[in-house]
């Protein structure tokens, strides 16, 4: 019996086509993955991201669990901010990519989303690092929580229409920001490329804010969309890009990782030895330049070796096949390669990880 | 999910519409979009080429895979639908409007042994 959010009623009135999603029953697309995706970049979206977890960290030894399981720094964070990071084992390879927010209103306290499909891996580590380091920390899985994302340049707009009440924080919110509204959770992040923001909270209101959003226009957005926007812009996805077999530093996200402080974060021996590596892997961009459609898993002809794409599809946006590849080192910006696809071999276009960014094509 | 009664279907999700001259048009049954979701590139034959029933003649590629087309009965491209090529969207808003190519039948009694709307459907329900 697969898992259903919240939301799932109101996904099938609407004529989603419901799939599995690592075990939960989640919509794939409401008719047209290729219209929702548009209408975020040109207008906004909603997406139930119910299926994500948070996870609360409180406590003294909050901030010091953090800095030690997360590879990025979570002292950085002043009150209200939002964070990128890896938590890794500590052969360097990644158990999960999330983001951090330090709670405002409670200066101890942090709030980690995390990824469906590892979230129970991820808690029963932290508890694991906890027990074994005697950190005074409280983890609390928060099941409680629906999640849901509105995301386009329209998104801050009709996010105040259909709920008037969270005008004065949304109006104030910066890029990479949150706040608490009662028992709401606003955060100004997203994972579409385009402004937006994803909001927590209790499970029981769900429906009643997304019937509120939809009074709003903004359009339902399923699985599909999602997948096109955030390769568009360039996202890891968990899974995909990376996994616990490689590090971020082979993932495009070594700048996720913070080494300015002395701080023994788990996994920061691995990497610093690997960092040394000149023939370490690197994630990079492909355009196919020919018709086609570029897939995980197909193998990329370099001049410097094979590599291996991680992410591929269709970008709306862009008008072409678009890709994330692992390839080997010396492969540069601007080269051509050649990518074995079922109809043969095609010619694609070495670029950065990103392809789009707030609506427009990049380079 | 329709299954028009005046055309005829292959197990591979293709449907065949006989024409007055009789010629053939073929296409992909409203089942086959919804499995694809939205198409994003069309490959169609060439005109003249001919092909055996059975053999790959067209490939669609959706967001989500690509998958082959094949010749429901033997016969020779006369044509192919130059407007689905370009916008392929056509066939998920309108799967039995969106024909890909006409077919001139080696044998004018072919069609008759492809299912029929009923047989067609009992296929689609033994696949869910």
């Amino acid at each position: 019996m697969l898992k259903r959010t919240a939301l799932f009623d109101l996904h099938r009135a609407a004529g989603a086509k419901m799939v599995d999603f690592g075990g939960w029953e989640m919509p794939l697309h409401y008719g047209s993955q290729i219209e929702e995706h548009l209408a975020v970049r040109a207008s906004s979206g909603m997406f139930d991201v119910s299926h994500m977890r948070a996870i609360d960290v409180g406590g003294g030894d909050a901030l010091e669990a953090l800095r030690t399981l997360l590879a990025n720094d979570a002292g950085r964070l002043v009150p209200g901010k939002a964070l990128y990071s890896c938590m890794l084992r500590p052969d360097g390879g990644v158990l999960d990519d999330l983001i951090v927010y330090r709670l405002a209103d409670d200066q101890a306290a942090y709030r980690l989303i995390v990824n469906a499909g590892t979230a129970e891996h991820d808690l029963a580590w932290m508890q694991h690092v906890r027990d074994e380091r005697g950190f005074n920390a409280e983890l609390r899985m928060r099941t409680d929580l629906a999640l849901i994302a509105v995301q386009g340049p329209n998104a801050r707009a009709r996010l105040i229409r259909a709920v008037p009440r969270v005008g004065p924080i949304v109006e104030a919110l910066g890029t990479f920001f949150a706040a608490a509204l009662d028992d709401w959770f606003i955060a100004r992040t997203g994972y579409t490329g385009e402004d937006g923001y994803e909001i927590a909270l209790p499970s029981e209101q769900a429906a009643e804010f997304w019937r509120a959003l939809a009074g709003a226009d903004v359009a339902p957005c399923g699985l599909g969309a999602r997948d096109t926007l955030r390769l568009e812009a360039g996202m890891n996805l968990y899974g995909a890009e990376m996994d616990e077999t490689v590090t971020p530093l082979e993932s495009g996200l070594a700048w996720t990782v913070d080494w300015d402080t002395p701080r023994a974060f788990i996994g920061r021996a691995a990497l610093e030895s690997q960092r040394a590596n000149p023939r370490l892997r690197q994630l990079l961009g492909l355009k196919l330049l020919d018709r086609g459609v570029l897939r995980a898993h197909q193998v990329v002809a370099t001049a410097h070796g094979p590599g291996e794409i991680t992410s591929g599809t269709f970008g709306p946006t862009v008008g072409c096949s678009i890709a994330l590849a692992r390839l080997p080192a010396g492969v540069a910006l601007h080269d051509e390669v050649s990518v074995t696809l079922r109809s043969g071999a095609a010619k694609a276009l070495v670029c950065r990880p990103a392809f789009v960014r707030r609506g427009r094509v990049l380079g | 999910m329709r299954n028009p009664a005046d055309l005829r279907y292959t197990e591979t999700h293709e449907w065949v519409k006989a024409q007055p001259d009789g010629s053939v048009l073929v296409g992909i049954t409203d089942f086959a979009q919804d499995a694809l979701g939205d198409l994003v590139f069309i490959e169609l034959p060439p005109v003249g080429k001919a092909f055996t029933a059975g053999q790959v003649i067209a490939v669609v590629e959706s967001v989500k895979a690509a998958s082959d087309i094949y010749a429901p009965i033997s016969g020779s491209v006369t044509a192919v639908n130059d407007a689905v090529r370009d916008a392929p969207e056509k066939v998920n808003r309108d799967a039995y409007e969106a024909w890909l190519f006409r077919l001139q039948p080696q044998n004018s009694t072919d069609v008759s042994g492809l299912l029929d709307a009923s047989a067609y459907q009992a296929k689609v329900d033994s696949e869910k």
